[in-house]
């Protein structure tokens, strides 16, 4: 304990004062003011012709304003942040050779890798939260409202599975800097998985659902729906392989109440269809999370994943090679 | 009473796949001596210290340093001994001090007790000097020359107060002015403290001015071990005077 304590306070203080962590803050505060300002103006158009807008203040974090949501942005963008907090966490110590002083120290050799990862995610909370309330500051006198106590409590979950999010991409690049010794290839590694996952796959989802399941063309008999369904499936199971879809999925159901289902328009059933029809109410907070639990328990789980890959990899390295 | 072993092995074995880095090491080292330990590259000295480090696990055989099994008990071991590896990395961005303070937190030595001893430490290895009024402990380490980043290894390696240091080469790369104070450091370090110096070289001339015994390890065995008068009498003959260790050794290496 007396280690990770103290490795994760160092590294606090390393990180607070690099240049890196002046950039992120500058993006952040950027990134803040424009959200804020560009969706404060376009939520009155979104709330034209609502009689009676509720949950306006969610609004902030969806509404898409000319450009993108905050939430998109995030789920797009956010990744760059873990990888950039952590692409050279190891492989930094082991080119200025600290690491083999590290591990002579009395202390155990977990105990480095922990702290590293602890020092990432709780710079990415601070980060993500700093944000959210920046948005919400500055958003508050363009709204006028107050929001209320379900609104703050999705918000505090859509934090929450930022930052496990984040730190996905943390535990990522934490990996290649564990596996690779430089530290341009470990970053040029995570930027590659992270281009992979954000383009390819949703791509390669379509590409591979037409190669499994071809619609075909619109002949005489017109295409079979049947067909058309499992396109659609096959589709939506391949780019959930992808942390973005799954995060994306997830936080667009908690931020936003009217929303009843993760699936798209194909795939509802009857029911569904129906009641999305007839009910234009918002759901309930325990509802939008019963939807996305599966996600919610999935995110967590390969964020553990790749941390305990991480720890696996960094605990039997052999020493010489430290 | 004979002083009690700080180190001792028993047919200690390391093999990497197909490779026997050591092979049966017997060795045991006396609290309070400088032992050298020499060796061409490659001959499985840093493999050796790591294991005695709990860095590495044996392959085979027994190893207590400092009366702990480094494999079983590895937080002991490294708590009461001191590595100074060849060519020591610092954090560049850090002054001395701050260096120094962080591998004192590293061993659980608050701050309030560390700062003093930090400051005895840069005096007894040179950085701070209040005579000439330089204060070199507070720049950063980044702006170090070769000697200055030794000497500070070997103040980092003490602030833990250990009862045993492993030096790997601490004099490479140093000017001779800069390697005499350090051989002077090491000696005072022995007879002073009372610090047992594991002192791994390959510059003869160096391990023969200050090491009390040696041992010369070639492929991975143990070939020769003990004071450097005593293999003289054996490999060069009782008569001669004027021996140097490098006659000894190049005498062993060519018998293997």
């Amino acid at each position: 304990m007396q280690g990770i304590l103290t490795i994760f306070r160092k590294e606090m203080e390393d990180q607070f004062s690099s240049t890196r962590f002046l950039l992120i803050s500058a993006l952040i505060v950027m990134v803040g003011v424009i959200v804020a300002s560009m969706v404060g103006m376009a939520i009155k158009e979104e709330v034209r012709g609502l009689p009676k807008p509720t949950l306006l203040f969610l609004l902030l974090f969806t509404a898409t304003g000319k450009f993108f949501s905050f939430a998109q942005f995030l789920g797009f963008f956010g990744p760059l942040i873990g990888i950039i907090l952590g692409f050279d966490s190891i492989n930094r110590e082991r080119v200025s050779r600290t690491l083999s002083k590290l591990v002579s120290q009395p202390i155990y050799r977990d105990s480095i890798i922990n702290a590293k990862f602890l020092t990432g995610v709780a710079i990415i909370a601070t980060i993500l939260v700093s944000i959210v309330l920046i948005i919400t500051g500055l958003g508050l006198p363009l709204t006028g409202v107050v929001p209320g106590a379900e609104e703050l409590w999705r918000l505090a979950i859509y934090l929450v599975m930022s930052i496990l999010y984040i730190s996905f991409w943390l535990g990522i690049s934490i990996l290649f800097s564990v596996i690779f010794r430089s530290t341009a290839t470990s970053a040029l590694a995570s930027l590659a998985v992270w281009i992979f996952f954000s383009f390819f796959i949703s791509l390669g989802a379509g590409f591979l659902a037409d190669a499994i399941a071809p619609i075909g063309q619109q002949g005489a008999g017109g295409v079979d729906p049947q067909v058309v369904l499992k396109n659609a499936k096959i589709q939506g199971a391949i780019s959930l392989v992808s942390p973005m879809t799954l995060y994306s999925e997830a936080t667009s159901t908690i931020l936003d109440p009217m929303r009843k289902t993760t699936s798209s328009l194909i795939l509802m059933g009857p029911l569904e269809r129906i009641s999305l029809s007839r009910f234009q109410s918002p759901l309930p907070l325990i509802q939008s999370l019963a939807i996305v639990t599966p996600h919610m328990v999935t995110l967590v789980a390969i964020t553990l994943l790749c941390f305990g890959v991480c720890y696996a990899v960094f605990m039997r390295q052999e020493i010489r090679t430290i | 009473m004979e002083t009690p072993w700080i180190i001792e092995t028993e047919e200690l074995t390391k093999r990497y796949d197909g490779f026997t880095a050591v092979d049966h090491l017997t060795l045991q080292i006396r609290e309070g001596e400088i032992f050298g330990f020499l060796g061409p590259n490659g001959a499985g000295k840093t493999t050796t210290l790591l294991m005695f480090l709990g860095l590495t696990e044996p392959s085979g055989g027994k190893v207590r340093v400092c009366g702990f099994d480094p494999a079983r008990d590895p937080l002991r071991v490294k708590g009461s001994v001191g590595y100074l590896p060849e060519n020591v990395g610092f954090y560049d961005d850090m002054t001395a001090r701050e260096n120094l303070r962080y591998v004192a937190r590293l061993n659980g030595i608050p701050d309030s007790v560390s700062s003093k001893k930090i400051d005895d430490l840069l005096r007894l290895v040179g950085l701070t000097e209040e005579a000439t009024k330089k204060e070199e402990a507070t720049k950063k380490v980044g702006t170090y020359s070769k000697g200055m980043r030794q000497r500070l290894g070997i103040a980092e390696v003490l602030v833990k107060e250990p009862k045993l240091v492993f030096l790997d080469e601490p004099t490479i790369g140093l000017d001779p002015d800069g390697t005499n104070r350090m051989l002077d450091l090491i000696r005072s370090l022995s007879k002073e403290k009372k610090i047992t110096v594991f002192f791994s070289s390959h510059l003869l001339e160096q391990v023969q001015r200050i090491c009390d015994r040696v041992g010369i390890m070639i492929k991975g065995n143990l070939v020769a071990v003990g004071p450097i008068q005593e293999l003289a009498k054996n490999k060069l003959g009782v008569d001669k005077e004027h021996y140097t260790l490098e006659e000894i050794y190049m005498k062993y290496f060519k018998e293997v």
